[in-house]
């Protein structure tokens, strides 16, 4: 799904091959787009509405009495939910631990699949394998790496004569460490996809010339291959953030949120608040912060970048 | 390009601590599936299993209604693949041939879609399936896939259709075919590797998919392999390794086999839809 966006925001400011054309007016169009548009609007458009509007609800699940407005109650009270800020808190460190060293070792994955190396088409195959499993079996698989007896990582310490390892699942200090190795795994593959589609991109006659001028590999990277990378870089670092803050299977799998809250996603905790306590208008309630401040940071980060980007 | 020989092997070596990193995990994990109880319960378990044994497959199936939760799986993939593919096919190709109002609110979407929080969609959806009686049904499921699935088979689709030259459909005009039969035997036959690419990506989003299943579907009968799976881990956290993974390999070979008669294609439609346009 990366690509999807990330690429098309790149392409956007390119000129189109059939810019001049202008097609004439097509009703038909409407029956091509009917099956579609219903779908959406009923079951993606209309629920997020109505998911706003439940936040300033009492709703309940399995209640009796009708559910009645009660104003910013909900948001009032998740002021000082110190539970729920303390989830955001490891969410955004989850987030922001993920997303950066998933996109700094896409980015060198990405440059050595570009290059004329013997056995490339296996390593690009190997390469995206992550994208294809289940989240529930990464977790699941991680689980048995992470394994304090039967596990391959304890395992490799003691041959290694670093100790016995430990459980990492379980201490307090490397149960989060732990599940952001997993998710910078998981995520590799479609970050390095973006990033060699845009690298592809490149003028590599440019890259030549640059060469035949003396500059060296790093010099080549900053002035040719970085300026033309960056707005993909940009559009799959932003849509990894989201997507990393949303996350909810990998880490359901492999702690369920403990030992003792410290991997406690803020999905997880929205989650439990529904659909274990039934709390429907709280946790719509959560829901709704969780987007405004991922907006905010994201417009932040972004109106950043943009402007100090032109010297980098 | 000239690299020196030193940078050569630097970048091999690169290349190799890539592979070993994201290989090692699921090569475990193919390993502990075949492991004996005596083997996962020693301290110093190996790669290679010393005596490699089916139990841990019959027991998984013995412990867990694999079977039946494959079968739902397929189900609601296939019914998922199917219609997304059906509804969305024409909506891309408006996309790509026109610039209407509606072409550039639906490409919005497609976009803002990515960025949608879960949990404030599901609370709705929820309710929504209640009230259509849609909860605890295969058939909700698939419903809530195919929307999922929609933006993503948006996106790899109108890089088809822009694909296919509209020159072509021009020429079939002016020689005088209609628009109906234009589309029936130009179009659609040059965009049909690519729909089939892009059924069998949803096919596998739909497999591969956990939170919508384990909110939307409450009894074991219904339910589909990713949730079945965690069944597997006790409330404790404590799993019966063996079986474990003998149920997580059987559930991933589809994807795998599936995304690796795509995958040329996906990474090719993408690079394409990103140089091109």
């Amino acid at each position: 799904m990366t690509l999807v966006t990330a690429t098309k925001r790149s392409a956007r400011g390119a000129p189109r091959a059939d810019g001049g054309r202008r097609p004439p007016p097509d009703h038909g169009a409407w029956f091509l787009v009917l099956p579609a548009l219903i779908p959406i609007l009923v079951l993606s458009v209309g629920p997020l509405l109505y998911g706003i509007l439940l936040a300033f609800t009492d709703a309940q699940s399995g209640r009796t009495q009708p559910t009645q407005w009660i104003g910013g109650l909900n948001f009032r009270d998740l002021l000082h939910d110190t539970l729920f800020w303390e989830s955001f808190r490891i969410g955004l460190v989850w987030a922001v631990g993920v997303t950066v060293p998933q996109f700094l070792l896409a980015l060198g994955l990405a440059l050595l699949l570009n290059q004329e190396l013997r056995l490339r088409w296996l390593a690009r195959a190997l390469a995206i394998i992550p994208w294809a499993m289940p989240e529930v079996v990464v977790g699941v698989m991680w689980r048995l790496v992470y394994n304090p007896d039967a596990g391959v990582l304890n395992e490799t310490l003691r041959d290694l004569g670093l100790g016995d390892g430990r459980d990492w699942l379980s201490g307090l200090g490397t149960a989060l460490p732990a599940v952001i190795v997993v998710g910078v795994w998981a995520g590799m593959p479609q970050t390095t996809v973006a990033l060699l589609a845009g690298l592809q991109n490149t003028p590599r006659e440019l890259h030549e010339a640059a060469a035949m001028d003396g500059a060296g590999a790093w010099r080549r990277f900053r002035t040719v291959t970085w300026p033309a990378l960056r707005p993909v870089a940009l559009a799959i670092t932003a849509l990894n953030f989201i997507w990393n803050f949303n996350s909810f299977a990998l880490v359901y799998v492999l702690t369920s949120g403990g030992p003792g809250g410290r991997t406690r996603l803020p999905m997880l905790f929205a989650y439990e608040e529904a659909f274990r306590y039934g709390q429907f208008g709280y946790a719509a309630a959560m829901g709704c912060v969780m987007v405004a401040v991922i907006s905010v940071l994201l417009a932040l980060f972004l109106v950043g970048r943009l402007r100090g980007g032109d010297d980098t | 390009m000239r690299t020196s020989t030193g940078g050569r092997v630097g970048q091999y070596a690169a290349l190799l601590a890539y592979l070993v990193f994201l290989a090692f995990p699921f090569l475990w994990l193919v390993s502990t599936a075949f492991k004996s109880p005596r083997e996962l319960g020693s301290l110093h378990p190996s790669w290679i299993p010393e005596d490699p044994t089916l139990d841990n497959f019959r027991q998984a199936f013995d412990e867990q209604p694999l079977l039946r939760a494959a079968g739902n799986s397929l189900l609601a993939a296939l019914g998922a693949a199917l219609v997304a593919v059906l509804i969305a096919t024409p909506l891309a190709y408006v996309m790509a041939r026109r610039r209407t109002r509606l072409a550039k609110a639906a490409t919005g979407w497609v976009v803002v879609s990515q960025a949608f929080p879960l949990v404030l969609v599901i609370i709705p959806l929820f309710l929504v399936l209640k009230n259509l009686g849609l909860i605890n049904s295969l058939a909700g499921l698939v419903l809530v896939y195919v929307v999922w699935a929609l933006p993503f088979a948006l996106w790899m689709l109108v890089g088809y259709v822009r694909a296919v030259p509209a020159e072509l459909e021009e020429a079939a005009a002016v020689d005088g075919a209609g628009r109906v039969r234009t589309l029936v035997s130009v179009t659609a036959p040059l965009l049909a590797p690519g729909i089939v690419a892009t059924g069998l990506f949803a096919f596998i989003t739909a497999w591969n998919e956990f939170f919508f299943a384990l909110v939307l579907l409450k009894t074991p009968e219904k339910q589909t392999l990713p949730v079945v799976l965690t069944h597997f881990i006790g409330a404790e956290g404590v799993a019966d390794l063996g079986p474990l993974a003998a149920a997580a390999f059987l559930a991933t070979l589809p994807s795998l086999v599936v995304f690796a008669i795509i995958q040329r294609r996906i990474t090719g439609g993408m690079l394409s839809g990103a140089v091109k346009s």
